[in-house]
């Protein structure tokens, strides 16, 4: 497709967040062209840990958090398909007296959003999760919390938005923008350029670079979760784990492998490409086989990482863009999107098209990191 | 129909000593049951000479024994009482090992 | 060794990595050596276990691999060689191998020479995952190397010259031979003729198999369309669908294969570059005459490189460890390099023949059937990369993985990544290079999670 598109919406990325804003945007009967370097999902979207949790989060995060649950428990009406999403309750583990002090003080903030939250002591765990390891101090339990299959889920999305009338381009790389009277001008590398009057930033790791182009600061930098799966084994951990502080993650997929992460991997954001560190990767096994002993049993059969962009509050950019308007950006996850994903894009929508919405985005939107103050969205 | 001869019984050993002789030498068990490899064997080759397959794998819990013979099909992972999962084709019978391929349990 | 001698890593000793050390050694290096098999040979030239090997196998040279395995087994001094090591992760400079004990070592190297073998090509068939069914090296390593028959009565299906090989080795082991079946016709063979020519000893090898087959009355069927192997708990038997019609030989065990594929996985880790040879539809690692990639200071060698047999295999070893002198800058003998390069052309030229004589029955992997598992590890069916190609109209085997769980499961694609990128590029109605390769990941065989690391650089 060479040539000039003229359209109303241009989205750079095609991972989930910009999958789920152009079918947001082509329910409304919006024209829009999404614009992928690769294909859609190919990075951290694709290829992320498939945690669907809200224990744990910002503050600030929750409010989309919580539409976002409601969206994952009905996505075979938004997509067609479930995504292999189950609601197996996620278990949050402290190994010490502070990380459970952690724990309590978010399930008191949680109660007060509604958010079910169960706090365990240590000495229920073990006959509650027969196959946890000893000596963790306490856990916390959010039954509405679990698991979805990130690599169908982002294909899901792209198709039905491609059938309800979006426009998705698969490796075409945006090169440069600018701004014109109608709105922004994009090149896409091999040869296209896309005339929209709003543009949406879905970039991903590349979202600091995209927003660059059009002069605007929003820093963030490239990782790559470090992910690993056994092979396949009788199933028995029905909740997704994590834990109190800094370290791994871990479920059970139907089929039986263990899903599990930790770490990071290496990133070279310039050639698109990243890989797991096998240091990384035995250090995870280690502490993976801590948390479920009998692990130990079996054998790792595969080992990934997926580009994601990381903020410096870890806190992801959503909304309008501080300096142009028609801008609005959606990346910088920080390595916890793939939840949230479902709900940025009707949010999204909601904002350029209605100007508003209903599900707060305060502490999420660009001007947190500036001293500019948000421009009102018109749009 | 070309041949109409029925396939040989293989409820015990699967595979066929070339040269006929009885096990000797190495004692191991499977399940618990005593039986004998010989100098020399894998895994591989002590359980299938005395054994049809090496029992259902997750995640389909289709029943294997073995397919390339060289470490890389991964058909043959067995158990050992001990918890510890090898891979037989490339795992030397030691005596005394005790090999796992009752699987009704949800032990991993 | 002087402290500043470059660390050359040869992974695998087979008869490439084997031929490779000694040259190494020659050149005054001490490489190290790292295989995964407890003893040197490879599995073309595997030790057997105790006397066990039968006598007078056609097309084993057991003299050649006892001579080779001494040869290595006498260097023992000169270079380090960790048996039982297998390799399962590298990156530029730096690997990790797991030790028989399960520990993890990761070590540096300066240069890296891969001959890390081939494995089998399989079409998925109806019954090709029943228990009794092996791949025609399988079975031969189990008559070779392990002193056992897989069955009493073994049914030959697939094609290639080790389809033979192996049908006429059990024969003479004294193993019933129920069938030997294969998908290429004579007019082939024909027409290979003048290539195969260019090594008449392995030409008159495949014709004594072919008469010694013959002479004791096995059933031989060639030009197979279709086939199918029976069977609920055990194998029953095989079901060919001939130019003839229908039939079907009973039998307890199978053995099927239809060429090799080299085992690659680790120059892809490397970011080396394939390419698709358009004949056989198998991706080859790109390198030059020497085996050479255009990674810097990694080479690859043996049928790991392309499938050649044993003896081109310990050629190329030898040609690659004198590049490997050459580019870090050792003498090395000019003529010998030239000379190696002759002689591999004419096993190159055999190769092609070979390919002539024995086509890839492509028809056979593009008409299978929506139920017939590709998959064996995950029990991924045909149908289901169909569906999602279909469904979400991608053919790049990589999201056709992603998708369906194909390729995900133990071996790691090994076994169903060509057919599954075929099924994909057939559905979508794209030439096969679009469907891609299944990209190798790390580790490239599984790691138990009760691995240890043990201090760096304790190997090297």
């Amino acid at each position: 497709m060479a040539g000039r598109i003229l359209t109303e919406v241009a989205i750079v990325g095609g991972g989930l967040v910009g999958c789920s804003t152009a079918l947001h945007f082509a329910r409304r009967r919006v024209p829009c062209v999404l614009l992928e370097a690769e294909r859609c999902g190919a990075h951290a979207s694709g290829v992320n840990y498939g945690g669907i949790r809200i224990q744990g989060r910002a503050l600030a995060e929750l409010p989309l958090a919580e539409r976002a649950r409601r969206r994952w428990g009905r996505l075979d009406r938004i997509v067609g398909a479930d995504g292999e999403f189950r609601a197996t309750g996620h278990l949050r583990i402290a190994r010490d007296e502070a990380e459970a002090a952690t724990l309590e003080r978010w399930a008191l903030e949680a109660a007060r959003h509604g958010v079910r939250c169960e706090l365990l002591p240590a000495e229920v765990l073990r006959s509650r999760f027969p196959w946890l390891g000893e000596g963790f101090a306490a856990a916390s339990y959010c039954p509405d919390d679990g698991q979805a299959n990130p690599r169908i889920v982002t294909p899901l999305f792209a198709r039905t938005a491609r059938e309800e009338g979006a426009t998705i381009l698969e490796g075409r790389a945006v090169v440069s923008i600018e701004r014109t009277s109608r709105g922004f001008l994009l090149r896409a590398e091999p040869e296209l350029e896309v005339e929209a009057r709003v543009l949406v930033n879905a970039a991903g790791a590349w979202g600091t670079a995209i927003a660059a182009m059009l002069g605007e600061h929003l820093p963030s930098e490239p990782i790559a979760p470090n992910m690993l799966v056994s092979e396949p084994l009788p199933f028995k951990i029905e909740p997704n784990i994590g834990m109190a502080g800094p370290g791994i993650y871990l479920r059970q997929v139907p089929s039986g492998s263990v899903v599990f992460g930790g770490g990071r991997g290496s990133v070279d954001l310039e050639r698109r490409r990243c890989r797991p560190l096998f240091a990384t990767s035995l250090s995870t096994i280690e502490e993976a086989c801590r948390v479920v002993p009998e692990l130990a049993r079996a054998s790792i059969i595969r080992t990934w990482a997926g580009i994601e962009g990381r903020t410096p509050d870890d806190l992801p950019v959503i909304g309008p863009s501080t300096v142009v308007p028609g801008l609005f950006h959606a990346f910088g996850f920080s390595g916890h999107g793939f939840m949230l994903a479902p709900a940025v894009g009707i949010v999204l929508v909601e904002l350029v098209l209605d100007g508003h919405s209903a599900t707060s985005l305060e502490g999420l939107s660009p001007s947190r990191s500036t001293s500019v103050p948000a421009i009102p969205a018109t749009t | 129909m070309d041949e109409p001869a029925d396939p040989p019984d293989t409820r015990f050993g699967r595979w066929v000593r070339l040269d006929g002789a009885e096990p000797e030498g190495v004692p191991f068990t499977i399940d618990g049951e005593p039986a004998e490899g010989r100098n020399g064997d894998t895994l591989l080759t002590a359980i299938l000479t005395v054994r049809p397959d090496l029992g259902p794998l997750p995640p389909d819990r289709r029943v294997r024994a073995g397919f390339c013979l060289i470490g890389l099909c991964q058909d043959c992972w067995v158990r050992l009482e001990d918890g510890r999962r090898v891979r037989a084709c490339t795992t030397p019978l030691e005596p005394g090992m005790a090999i796992r391929l009752e699987t009704s349990d949800r032990a991993w | 060794m002087v402290k500043s001698d470059p660390l050359v890593v040869v992974v695998g000793a087979g008869p490439a990595g084997m031929a490779a050390a000694r040259t190494l050694v020659e050149g005054g290096l001490r490489p190290l050596v790292l295989d995964k098999q407890p003893a040197p040979g490879g599995r073309m030239w595997q030790q057997p276990a105790g006397s066990r090997q039968p006598c007078g196998l056609p097309g084993h040279d057991a003299e050649t691999a006892e001579r080779a395995r001494k040869e290595f087994l006498d260097l023992a001094e000169r270079i380090d060689w960790y048996p039982g090591t297998t390799v399962v992760d590298a990156t530029r400079g730096r690997l990790w191998a797991m030790g028989p004990g399960g520990e993890v070592d990761e070590t540096s190297w300066d240069a890296l020479l891969v001959a890390a073998g081939a494995l089998d090509r399989v079409v998925p068939l109806p019954g090709w995952t029943l228990p009794g069914v092996y791949t025609l090296g399988g079975a031969q390593t189990a008559l070779k190397a392990l002193g056992c028959a897989v069955g009493r009565r073994v049914g030959f299906l697939g094609t290639g010259p080790l389809l033979w090989l192996a049908a006429a080795q059990h024969l003479v082991a004294g193993v019933e031979v129920a069938v030997v079946a294969d998908t290429s016709r004579w007019t082939g063979a024909m027409r290979a003729l003048p290539d195969l020519l260019a090594d008449r000893a392995r030409l008159a090898l495949g014709l004594r198999c072919l008469r010694m087959l013959r002479g004791a009355g096995v059933p031989i069927r060639r030009g197979i369309r279709a086939a199918a192997i029976e069977g609920g708990e055990n194998v029953t038997g095989i079901a060919l669908a001939t130019r003839r019609g229908p039939r079907r030989f009973a039998c307890d065990a199978v053995a099927i294969g239809v060429g090799l594929v080299p085992q690659t996985q680790l120059l892809d880790l490397l970011d080396a570059p394939f390419d698709l040879d358009a004949e056989s539809g198998v991706w080859l690692p790109r390198a030059d005459r020497a085996g050479r990639t255009p990674v810097e200071k990694v080479f690859v060698a043996g049928d790991g490189a392309r499938p050649l047999g044993a003896a081109a295999a310990a050629l190329s070893g030898e040609r690659a460890a004198l590049a490997i002198l050459e580019d870090i800058g050792r003498p090395f003998d000019r003529d010998r390099a030239a000379r190696l390069e002759r002689d591999l052309e004419r096993h190159v030229r055999f190769a092609r023949g070979l390919a002539r004589a024995f086509p890839f029955p492509a028809g056979l992997e593009a008409g299978i059937a929506s139920d017939t598992v590709v998959c064996r590890c995950e029990g991924v069916a045909a149908g289901a990369i169909t569906a999602a190609v279909r469904a979400f109209g991608c053919h790049e085997v990589n999201a056709v993985k992603a998708l369906t769980r194909c390729g995900m499961g133990r071996c790691q694609g090994r076994l169903c990544g060509l057919a599954a990128a075929r099924i994909a590029a057939v559905t979508a109605g794209v030439a096969l290079a679009e469907a891609g390769r299944l990209r190798a990941q790390a580790p490239i065989e599984p790691l138990p999670a009760r691995v240890r690391r043990t201090a760096p650089d304790a190997v090297a």
